[in-house]
């Protein structure tokens, strides 16, 4: 008879669950059709920009913290589409780079598409010991080249990170630079030569 | 006539305190507008105060004022129930004059 | 004394040394400049031309807009934001302020609601009615408790579609209102970034808007704040006082919920 009131029990509860969760998707999939609908083209900004790939969709519902096994799957399958460029050279000018940091330009509906996008580095990082106006959502930056020597392996790595910064870190805030187009292979370069040429206003 | 200002006076131990805040675009000549064309200078030149049919401040102001000026005096005297005067003249030959009464602080 | 409590001591006593020295930052002067010019807010002109317009007659039914009914009852406009998103069963929907202005322009003064949502923003050269309408509603919330209801089930379920929104990645930036608004005591450049998932800060986010934007000369209302941020999140652009809209701006206001609102304010 217990066993029974038991499983009796066991079994309301797993359905309350299921239905919570079956509510928690249908919520979920309201979100993207609505989102879908109220969002409008505006100069470059075109309304498919509101269509999610696999990596943000999983990253929005699970507020940006995946299960393990997940986190591991997605950084591979993004660490896989890095492209390094074809000449194996990574160290562009730190001058430009300095400029691109800068830039907070780009791909925004005021911005006109034939403009090259900025890094928008500084929005979130300190990178230059001179400049004072940085952000701080992302760690500090300052004597990045400093720290761990320029190397080819850690010229290789500086610009996976820039090109796509999920294939560290699966949800990290930082956008893809390089897989999203966002920065051409030239400004990639240029920016880890900010990084890392000892020249560079960041390592002095 | 120009867009009306805010006034607030407050007296204290025998000191009034003027607050003013003026509309103005305050343009300074220099500026160009989205379109690229410069937007032609429209600034406030001269601002004054009375009390009592007194000058309690004077002030010439220019080009470097910003928009929407806030202007901020203190000057002996004044009673509650008082009214004090301001008023400002552009380059333009643009006027406004408002009055406030002073309150207690 | 032994040994680990004197390296104890000695690690406490140089923190607060540092804390000391590190005491007026620049976060810190930006804030006490703030105050001084938050004195004489240029968002009052704003207030007087939007009470003038709620009073004027405008449209082909040559209405004003004085039997509108923003939540409690026609007319009421006093405290009406404080309660805003909420449901009105007239439209059978949850609306913001600016929905609810849109619907009655539109009902009582027979104004194109698609037209002014087409262009409902201020520009240097051509101030917006609703805008200016909104600054006036807003101010006469000022010193009110933020109290939005989720009763509703509608309501509720802006709330829920709202929370979801903001965490929304996408673009190709992979930005989200999360991106930036959820982590505590972090900046971008040197604004500093409230954590809107933190009471405390949402709450002194949320009742400082509408304000008035120093750096643009302009009052701006809580659409075009939305607006602005999702231009910035490399968005394209949310259609005005839609349901995405209204149902973050849900989300948002609820957070602020118990908190005096506190606009229109001033802002950089």
């Amino acid at each position: 008879m217990k066993a029974k009131w038991m499983i009796g029990t066991v079994l309301i509860a797993s359905l309350a669950g299921f239905s919570a969760q079956a509510a928690e998707s249908k919520l979920d999939a309201k979100t993207a059709e609505i989102v879908k609908r109220d969002f409008q083209d505006r100069g470059i900004a075109r309304a498919d920009r509101v269509v999610q790939d696999e990596l943000q969709a999983l990253c929005s519902k699970y507020h940006d913290k995946l299960p393990a096994k997940l986190k591991s799957k997605m950084e591979g399958e993004q660490a896989e589409a890095i492209k390094l460029p074809a000449d194996d050279k990574y160290m562009g000018d730190w001058k430009a780079g300095e400029k691109l940091a800068q830039s907070g330009r780009g791909m925004t509906w005021s911005d006109k598409a034939e403009d090259p996008a900025g890094g928008n580095c500084y929005n979130c990082h300190q990178l230059s010991a001179k400049e004072i106006a940085f952000g701080t959502i992302g760690p500090s930056l300052l004597h990045y080249g400093k720290i761990r020597g320029n190397s080819l392996e850690v010229q290789r790595h500086t610009y996976g990170h820039i090109y796509n910064a999920k294939a560290f870190q699966a949800c990290a805030n930082m956008p893809r630079f390089g897989h999203k187009a966002i920065l051409s292979e030239a400004q990639i370069k240029d920016l880890v030569a900010l990084l890392l040429d000892p020249e560079s206003p960041v390592n002095k | 006539m120009g867009n009306p200002m805010k006034i607030r006076a407050a007296v204290k131990d025998g000191v009034t305190e003027v607050k003013i805040l003026m509309q103005h675009e305050m343009e300074t000549g220099l500026r160009k507008d989205a379109d690229g064309t410069l937007v032609p200078a429209w600034f406030i030149t001269e601002v004054k105060a009375q009390y009592q049919g007194r000058s309690v401040m004077e002030a010439q102001f220019g080009q470097s004022v910003s928009k929407n000026p806030y202007l901020l005096f203190r000057f002996k005297g004044g009673a509650a129930g008082e009214k004090i005067n301001v008023s400002w003249m552009d380059n333009k030959g643009d006027k406004r004059s408002d009055e406030a009464a002073i309150t207690a602080a | 004394m032994n040994i680990k409590s004197i390296l104890l001591l000695a690690l406490v006593a140089n923190g607060a040394a540092y804390a000391a020295e590190a005491e007026v930052s620049d976060s810190d002067r930006i804030a006490q400049y703030r105050e001084m010019i938050s004195d004489g807010n240029p968002a009052d002109f704003d207030e007087m031309r939007g009470e003038s317009l709620w009073k004027a007659v405008a449209g082909p039914k040559q209405a004003t807009l004085e039997q509108c009914d923003l939540g409690k009852g026609a007319g009421v406009v006093k405290g009406a934001y404080a309660e805003l998103p909420r449901f009105f069963k007239d439209t059978g929907r949850v609306q913001d302020l600016e929905s609810r202005l849109l619907s009655c322009m539109s009902t009582l003064q027979g104004l194109n609601a698609d037209e002014i949502a087409a262009k409902p923003f201020a520009t240097e050269k051509k101030p917006s009615d609703i805008s200016s309408l909104a600054t006036y509603v807003v101010g006469q919330s000022k010193g009110i408790k933020m109290a939005v209801s989720v009763k509703h089930p509608k309501e509720k379920e802006a709330y829920e579609i709202g929370k979801r929104i903001f965490s929304y990645r996408a673009g190709p930036y992979d930005f989200a209102c999360s991106t930036c608004h959820a982590t505590s005591n972090v900046r971008i450049r040197m604004q500093d970034l409230p954590n809107l998932n933190v009471k405390k800060d949402a709450q002194a986010a949320y009742t400082t808007w509408p304000a008035y934007r120093v750096s643009q000369g302009l009052t701006r209302s809580f659409q075009w704040r939305l607006n602005d941020c999702f231009r910035q999140q490399r968005f394209p652009e949310p259609k005005f006082a839609s349901e995405a809209t209204v149902d973050l701006t849900m989300y948002l206001a609820v957070s602020a919920n118990g908190a005096a609102f506190a606009g229109p304010g001033l802002k950089r």
